[in-house]
């Protein structure tokens, strides 16, 4: 399992400025749902999604203006702690009642993945877009390890997750739900028993395969009053094999490769494991100006044949102002690996501009695939308002195909580093070696030549003669 | 010039250097040599210190306690291999999956160019199998790797277990902070060095392997684990990599640490600096890593990840005749805290020195004090070439003084070699070359034609070539010296010889540089014969030493002091077939991993030597 997913922020700035200081708009009511999905390795994965929408009252002019679409990534940042805490105190109950009393921080950060958003959008009101209203999205995804937290255990509940239960829904929200993946792998029954038993299922389409969800809602009271609280209990009927888990159809690799401080490669694996379908990858990727790419050794191959890009946008870096920008549409052929590398020169960067532990290396940001993904079972386009939020994290677009949009691992690359306890020495022998020529060339060009008269000598010229010959130079 | 210095004194300091140049001579080589020896004292020789902050107190708890276990998976380990002959690929894949981690293979395949008669092998294929432990704290940017290296008999179980067993309590806990590779190699060396190009993306060697399909970041250290017995007596720590690379001092410090806290006896070396003994014995290991560092070969897996830029060392478990015996608990407790250390590592090792002499685990020399050694060995060789062009100079032109100190000393020899003329010296030099040259490439490329004509096995015939090649460039000075011009008997070799000491002296500078331990030895041996070579005197004494001194005598009594060193001598028939065995593995190490002192030998000091050969024989 891959960890903490790098922060990705994408900014539109639609409005002026003057769109800010209205006074504070009418909240819409609060949906927040919970997605439990035991993997059948023994793991089990939590999503939380939080929906906040209030209306603006602002007039919405004409379409976006590109001029204004901004991208920026952070590949350093680990989310921790820090990250979560204010990230809690944007949802409406906080941490005090509805799923968000299971955000708790020494649990949450005990996995084996973490991946924490927020996504901010307007969304039209009516048909002609004349009014829009304001989307606040928070995303939370966690992957327990049955080996770590489930000291190899392989049933779960609640509390075992997150140390606590469900007492009560949040009195803000207009729905609260909890989801529970039950669908079954075998043909002839059961793999998995939840407890209590849910009152109502739910079958849909997620990442092109039939999926059934039990669903325990927290506004039935019936669900609650029982006993002031819920604790879903999964319990695996028959423990899943002990084999490596399914291939998604699309996954990718990014790697440095070569040696040495000079040069290197960034090199791109992009796996399409669908066993007849081909589709199209929109590959995007922002180098950090000081490592000089060469774009004329870009070369995709796809089982060993040139593979050509049916677009190629490229912007070159500026130093010190902006980061390469490349961004490709790759045809990936039905059950292929296809490797995209590019090489590149590490640039040498003035001293004071490497970070305070230059030795770590220098992070370069993941490539971002988004690929419409064929499915196994074709889905009808639904209705978004209606369906579960967790429905959106995969679009479906027309049936037979879902978005996705996936990161690569961030890059950790060395540059050519200069020994930093060295500038004391370097101050000293530069200063040596500037006095010892400003010296010798001050002494020549204030000395004076005049030709000396022979003069017949005394004594002391004798003497001197004497130590010349001594020394074996010509005399005076 | 004139007005910056003074030409007349300058000229005196040129004289006197001139007429005490024997003396200055011996004592610059007997200072060099003294100052080696004077290495294992204290105020040369220093303690051993962490400087890396983030692994400066040891405040980890092991609490590795799978003893039982590691025992039981080597055990395991054993049966199935012997079952299957070959590296139970299949059982790996199961147990390490079985601890929870992400495991992948690699096969790898590669032809020796001719076969390997110490290993037994010459068609190579085999496979590596690595698991990954996954960091929860990081998005896979950085990793170390714990690696241990199978070779073709069943030695190394002990380790694999240890591995396994130290991959399970690793699992289980939550606070890595960086990807931990578990790789199990075939074919020791080999293996390694296949998954390493392979996780590089890169082909040095000419191996072929299967891409890898699970990566974890830069590798930021390795330790390479070998063990062949449930107890040890203590770890032997080997650090001299490919190419007399060492690994950074502090990775050598972390072990220790941990041998100090955990009692686990390391590395043979004194700890009583106070008398005699210390410093006797702390030369007797000085020395064998010299041998061990000049030889240019990896001592252990860790060798190959040198190169990669990741600081690695191999611990070598010894179980000898001694007491008290730790077990693999012992190990696995230092290896636990040496990795919970490297985890801790905020940058990659780079404190500490990486140019360094360990005449003890806990001292050290630094680079700035053995140098001195080397320089004054080298220095030898500048005196005669100041002597040589000075002598040259005076021949030329008696009395002249003006310009002299303008002009270098090399536009001054160019001047003196075209008073030769330089038709004289392009023969020696492009023959001797030439003689290099079919010494680095004819041993492995004719070895079918000597087979077919010969009675003699494949690398029976590369070294058989090789020992015949370089025998037959001593035939060289005959074959020369009807092409020198008559005119001045003395000038002609004394051009040669003066250009054979510049070629010696920045070969000699440049390989000290890069390994001291190569440069020195070389630099013993070959300075006196080299610059003593004339065609007057005493010749066959001369050529005698000359003889002593060259690359493969050179080598030939390494190997007899490396033996004598470790307290099993050699008989002189043991030791040629040793030297027979070691230039067969030094030309194969050259193509299979890209050690470098072959061609160096072959291209740079065997052609460098052959001159100086030709001085002495200069008619």
């Amino acid at each position: 399992m891959a960890a903490a997913m790098p922060l990705a922020l994408l900014v539109l700035l639609l409005l002026g400025p003057r769109g800010w200081c209205l006074a504070e708009p009418p909240r819409d009511s609060l949906r927040e749902e919970l997605v439990i999905t035991p993997l059948p390795s023994g793991d089990v994965a939590a999503t939380f999604q939080f929906r906040t929408r209030w209306d603006s009252e602002l007039q919405r002019e004409g379409d976006t203006d590109h001029y204004f679409l901004r991208y920026a990534v952070l590949p350093r940042e680990v989310v921790c702690t820090e990250n979560l805490t204010p990230w809690k105190k944007l949802l409406p109950c906080s941490s005090k009642a509805g799923l968000s009393v299971l955000l708790k921080a020494d649990r949450l950060f005990h996995t084996s993945y973490h991946s924490q958003a927020v996504h901010i959008r307007p969304v039209c009101r009516n048909a002609r877009c004349t009014s829009i209203s304001w989307e606040l999205r928070q995303t939370l995804s966690v992957v327990f390890d049955a080996f770590i937290t489930g000291q190899g255990k392989k049933d779960w509940s609640l509390f075992r997750m997150f140390s606590r239960t469900l007492t009560e829904p949040c009195p803000l929200a207009s729905e609260s739900r909890v989801y529970v993946d039950i669908t079954t792998y075998n043909q002839d029954n059961e793999t998995l028993e939840v407890n209590p038993p849910p009152t109502t299922t739910y079958q849909d389409i997620i990442l092109g395969t039939r999926k059934t969800y039990a669903i325990y809602d927290l506004l039935d009271t019936a669900m609650i009053n029982k006993s002031r609280n819920l604790n879903i209990q999964l319990k695996w009927k028959r423990p899943p094999e002990n084999e490596a888990p399914p291939v998604p159809f699309l996954h990718a690799q990014r790697y440095v490769s070569g040696y040495g401080l000079q040069k290197g490669e960034l090199s791109t694996l992009l796996y399409n494991t669908h066993p007849y379908r081909a589709f199209p990858v929109l590959l995007l990727d922002t180098v950090p100006w000081y490592l000089r790419l060469y774009v004329h050794t870009l070369t995709i191959t796809s089982k060993g044949k040139e593979n050509k890009p049916s677009y190629i946008h490229y912007q070159p870096a500026q130093d010190r102002l902006q980061p390469h920008l490349l961004e490709m549409l790759i045809q990936l052929p039905a059950n292929s690996v296809t490797k995209v590398s590019i090489q590149f020169e590490r640039a040498l960067l003035k001293w004071t501009e490497y970070t305070p532990d230059p030795n770590h290396g220098f992070y370069v940001s993941p490539s971002v695939l988004s690929a419409l993904v064929p499915s196994v079972v074709a889905a009808k386009p639904v209705d978004w308002e209606e369906s579960p939020l967790f429905n959106s994290l995969f679009p479906v677009s027309d049936g037979s195909n879902y978005f996705v949009r996936l990161y690569t691992e961030p890059l950790l690359v060395n540059l050519p580093t200069p020994d930093f306890s060295m500038p004391y020495n370097v101050i000293c022998l530069t200063c040596t070696v500037v006095a010892v020529c400003y010296g010798s060339f001050y002494n020549l060009l204030t000395r004076t030549f005049h030709i000396e008269e022979p003069r017949t000598g005394g004594l002391a010229k004798r003497l001197a003669n004497l130590i010349r010959r001594a020394r074996g130079v010509p005399p005076l | 010039m004139g007005l910056l210095s003074d030409p007349v004194r300058r000229r005196a300091l040129a004289r006197l250097v001139l007429r005490l140049n024997a003396p200055l001579c011996v004592l610059s080589y007997v200072a060099g040599i003294a100052w080696f020896l004077a290495l294992v004292f204290p105020p040369l020789t220093q303690r051993t210190y962490m400087s890396e902050n983030a692994m400066g107190s040891t405040m980890v708890e092991e609490q590795f306690a799978g003893g039982d276990r590691a025992r039981a998976f080597a055990r395991d380990f054993a049966a199935h291999r012997k079952k299957s002959g070959a590296l139970p690929v299949a059982w790996l894949e199961r147990t390490m999956r079985s601890v929870g981690l992400e495991v992948y293979t690699q096969s790898f395949s590669r032809k020796l160019p001719f076969p390997d008669e110490t290993h037994e092998r010459y068609m190579v294929s085999g496979t590596n199998v690595y698991g990954i432990l996954r960091a929860p704290r990081a998005a896979s940017t950085e990793s170390l790797v714990l690696t241990v290296p199978c070779g073709s008999d069943s030695t190394n179980s002990q380790a694999v277990g240890l591995l396994l067993a130290l991959a399970a309590h690793f699992r289980g806990q939550i606070y890595w902070a960086k990807d931990i590779i578990f790789l199990v190699t075939e074919h020791d060396l080999l293996g390694t060095e296949a998954w390493l190009e392979a996780y590089h993306d890169v082909n040095v060697t000419g191996m072929q392997s299967s891409p890898l399909q699970g990566r974890a970041g830069a590798i930021q250290a390795a330790v390479a684990l070998e063990l062949s017995s449930d107890v040890v007596t203590s770890l032997d720590v080997a650090v001299e990599g490919l190419n007399g690379q060492l690994p950074n001092l502090d990775l050598l410090n972390l072990f220790q640490t941990f041998c100090q806290k955990g009692g686990t006896g390391s590395v043979g070396g004194p700890q009583d600096w106070t008398s005699l003994d210390g410093p006797l014995q702390g030369l007797q290991t000085l020395l064998l890593m010299v041998l061990r560092q000049a030889s240019g070969r990896p001592h252990g897996s860790h060798g190959l990840f040198l190169r990669y830029r990741v600081e690695a060392l191999t611990l070598r478990g010894i179980n000898s005749f001694r007491q008290y015996k730790y077990d693999l608990v012992a190990v696995g407790k230092a290896l636990e805290g040496m990795f919970r250390k490297l985890n801790h590592l905020l940058e990659r090792l780079h404190q500490s020195f990486f140019l360094y002499l360990l005449p003890a685990l806990s001292r050290f020399v630094s680079i700035g004090l053995y140098m001195p050694a080397a320089g004054f060995l080298l220095l030898v060789l500048g005196l005669k070439i100041s002597s040589l062009h000075e002598a040259e100079v005076g021949l030329e032109e008696p009395g002249g003084v003006g310009f002299q100190g303008l002009t270098g000393p090399i536009s001054k020899s160019l001047c003196a070699l075209q008073g030769v003329g330089l038709a004289s010296l392009v023969a020696p030099l492009l023959i001797s070359q030439a003689m290099g040259l079919a010494l680095y490439v004819l041993p492995v490329l004719g070895q079918h034609v000597a087979t077919q004509h010969f009675p003699v096995a494949e690398a029976e015939a590369v070294v058989l070539t090789l020992l015949a090649i370089y025998a037959a460039g001593l035939a060289l000075p005959h074959n020369t010296h009807r092409v020198v011009s008559t005119q001045a008997p003395d000038r002609g070799w004394m051009a040669l010889k003066l250009v054979a000491l510049i070629y010696l002296a920045l070969q000699l500078g440049c390989i000290a540089l890069t390994n001291f331990s190569l440069g020195f030895l070389l630099a013993t041996t070959m300075v006196p014969a080299a610059a003593l070579a004339k065609p007057h005197g005493p010749r066959t004494l001369y050529a005698a030493l000359l003889v002593l001194t060259s690359p493969a005598a050179t080598l030939l009594g390494s190997l007899f002091l490396w033996r004598e060193l470790q307290e099993a001598p050699l008989s002189l028939a043991e030791g040629w077939q040793l030297f027979l065995a070691a230039l067969a593995q030094g030309v194969l190490e050259h193509h299979t991993y890209g050690a470098l002192l072959f061609p160096l030998l072959s291209l740079g000091l065997y052609p460098c030597w052959l001159l100086f050969w030709n001085v002495l024989f200069w008619k």
